[in-house]
């Protein structure tokens, strides 16, 4: 009887933690949705989304977000191409290539490399990469678009190697045995039997990877330049969603236009996080590997 | 009567003085942080003077300042501009009135790559680089190259300074790079041949090349006198007019030895 009784209490117990945690991002969720409301008051949602200029401190100001979302998705793709194969690369590397040895030195370093705070990165951008790319390239400014992707690719590395490892290795050795026991080379089951197998695993590797980059704000802060234009080479500064609220959000006055678009700002974040979280785990349920008769 | 009148002066006298009794303790101040070196060092020279004051100090920007003052969760907001209407109707509404004290002045530089040939140029011709007619630094008498606008975020009190006076309200170009602090400008001018941006006198290093604006240097002196063109106030903001300690440290800062500290921290002083 008592010991049901416990039973009973840390099941409520932990309930209640659960429900407290939900509720929380729950209520940050709808605050945001009520302060960004306002804003299309006084413009329309096709207004905010494809107008071209964001000159919000201006009379009358100009609330249009189009190269903001450029400058984020601009970004954010630059960034995956590096990041990616980087990434997966590794992760390959690290589960079926390396030495015990090496991997049990390499993986602990990659994985320590997301923990590297994001201002440094940034503080690294300025100081000692702007000026790098500046002098390589023979461009006027060091800070744009291409050194942002650069550091978000450098962030981006550890998620997509970390998970697509896991993936990697945990591909069943039957299938690896099988492809051996044909007459394949170590690479050919490498390309055409473990990456495939493991291919749900490296997907969802890749958009959280993505999604982290999309959201990263002090790096683009730092490092992109911040000029709200839509870029016409990687070399042009662009202003990313999340530097735009990070840099503006201190001086908005409180309950204006300017305070409400950046609301909605954050919002337009939100939805591109939300849909890559969707599409993540939306392959990693819809291509699971059950076994191995399924590949 | 006259004993009356006597005993009610008397009563006022005993309020007046204990009043700094009443309001002793917190003193939260907030706001931009051009202003938070001032008031940084004042705040220490005043607790020093008055130890049972304790003040606790917080940047943010002035947009937060001012803010804060609408709130009602700062005895003092700093600004590196003046309010706008817009933040007047809005304290208004919750039966706030802010009161502007201005403490010092801050003049405002364009600065360029130490490399950079050009050292003077006029108010037109900022405009026009800020607007993006002039592209090129040739166009300038320099040595040719494209010229790379550095621009502060539309929201900082410093880019609203340098739109009113320089750009007279006209937009700066979208492709300008936009750099959050004073700092940030100063590291990127640094590294930047091309480079063309503006900070605030107290942030002009060796590193960097100030250029003078029609002629005339941006110096503490040329600030006061009234020749240099760039130049802005700073304020402090209270909730109506300022009682006890609130009092007392404005005051300080307005005295002799408070305008000293302001000349410390690199600002200019208002005498």
């Amino acid at each position: 009887m008592k010991r049901q009784h416990i039973d009973k209490g840390v099941h409520s117990g932990f309930f209640l933690i659960a429900l407290f945690s939900i509720t929380a991002l729950f209520l940050i969720m709808v605050f945001l949705f009520i302060e960004s409301i306002p804003v299309f008051d006084h413009i329309t949602i096709k207004e905010f989304i494809f107008g071209k200029y964001w000159y919000p401190t201006d009379d009358p100001a100009d609330f249009g977000i189009l190269a903001l979302i450029t400058g984020s998705v601009c970004v954010t793709l630059l960034s995956g191409m590096i990041a990616i194969p980087l990434g997966i690369m590794t992760a390959v590397y690290l589960a079926e290539i390396a030495p015990p040895k090496v991997a049990q030195i390499v993986k602990p370093v990659v994985e320590l490399m997301a923990s590297m705070p994001s201002v440094v990165i940034g503080f690294f951008a300025i100081v000692v990469v702007a000026p790098f790319i500046q002098k390589v390239f023979n461009i006027p400014v060091g800070l744009n678009m291409f050194n942002a992707s650069l550091m978000l690719a450098f962030m981006a590395i550890p998620t997509i190697c970390s998970i697509s490892e896991d993936a990697v290795f945990c591909v069943p050795s039957a299938l690896k045995e099988a492809s051996f026991a044909l007459g394949a080379t170590h690479f050919e089951t490498i390309i055409k039997v473990i990456i495939p197998a493991a291919l749900s695993g490296i997907c969802t590797a890749v958009i959280l990877g993505l999604s982290r980059a999309i959201g990263e704000t002090m790096v683009v802060l730092m490092a992109a330049g911040g000029a709200a234009m839509i870029p016409g080479s990687i070399f042009d500064p662009v202003r990313p969603l999340p530097a735009t609220i990070a840099a503006e959000m201190a001086e908005a006055a409180f309950g204006s236009e300017h305070y409400h678009a950046l609301f909605a700002i954050g919002l337009v974040l939100f939805g591109f996080t939300f849909i890559f979280n969707l599409v993540a785990d939306y392959i990693s349920y819809k291509f699971r590997q059950t076994g191995e008769a399924s590949l | 009567m006259n004993r009356f009148a006597k005993l009610i002066f008397v009563l006022i006298i005993s309020l007046l003085i204990a009043s700094p009794e009443v309001f002793a303790g917190k003193l939260v101040i907030k706001g931009s942080t051009t202003v938070l070196p001032i008031a940084q060092k004042t705040a220490e020279a005043y607790m020093a003077q008055n130890p049972d004051v304790k003040i606790s100090l917080s940047g943010g920007g002035s947009g937060n300042g001012i803010k804060a003052i609408i709130d009602g969760t700062t005895n003092i907001g700093n600004a590196s501009r003046f309010i706008k209407t817009k933040e007047v109707n809005a304290a208004n509404a919750k039966g706030v009135y802010p009161v502007p004290f201005r403490i010092a002045l801050d003049a405002i530089v364009p600065v360029v790559n130490v490399k950079n040939k050009v050292s003077n140029l006029s108010m037109a011709q900022l405009k026009d680089i800020y607007l993006g007619k002039i592209k090129d630094w040739k166009e300038l008498g320099g040595t040719p190259g494209k010229i790379v606008v550095i621009s502060r975020d539309s929201s900082s009190g410093t880019f609203g300074v340098w739109k009113h006076l320089v750009m007279n309200k006209e937009r700066v170009i979208p492709g300008a790079l936009t750099v959050p602090s004073n700092g940030g400008v100063v590291q990127v001018v640094e590294k930047t041949p091309g480079a063309i941006g503006y900070v605030g006198l107290g942030y002009l290093t060796k590193e960097l090349k100030a250029v003078k604006v029609e002629g005339v240097y941006g110096s503490r002196e040329n600030t006061l006198n009234g020749s240099y063109p760039i130049s802005r106030g700073l304020f402090m903001f209270t909730n109506g007019w300022p009682a006890g300690d609130t009092m007392g440290y404005i005051s300080f800062i307005l005295s002799k030895k408070g305008q000293k500290l302001v000349e410390q921290a690199g600002s200019i002083p208002l005498f």
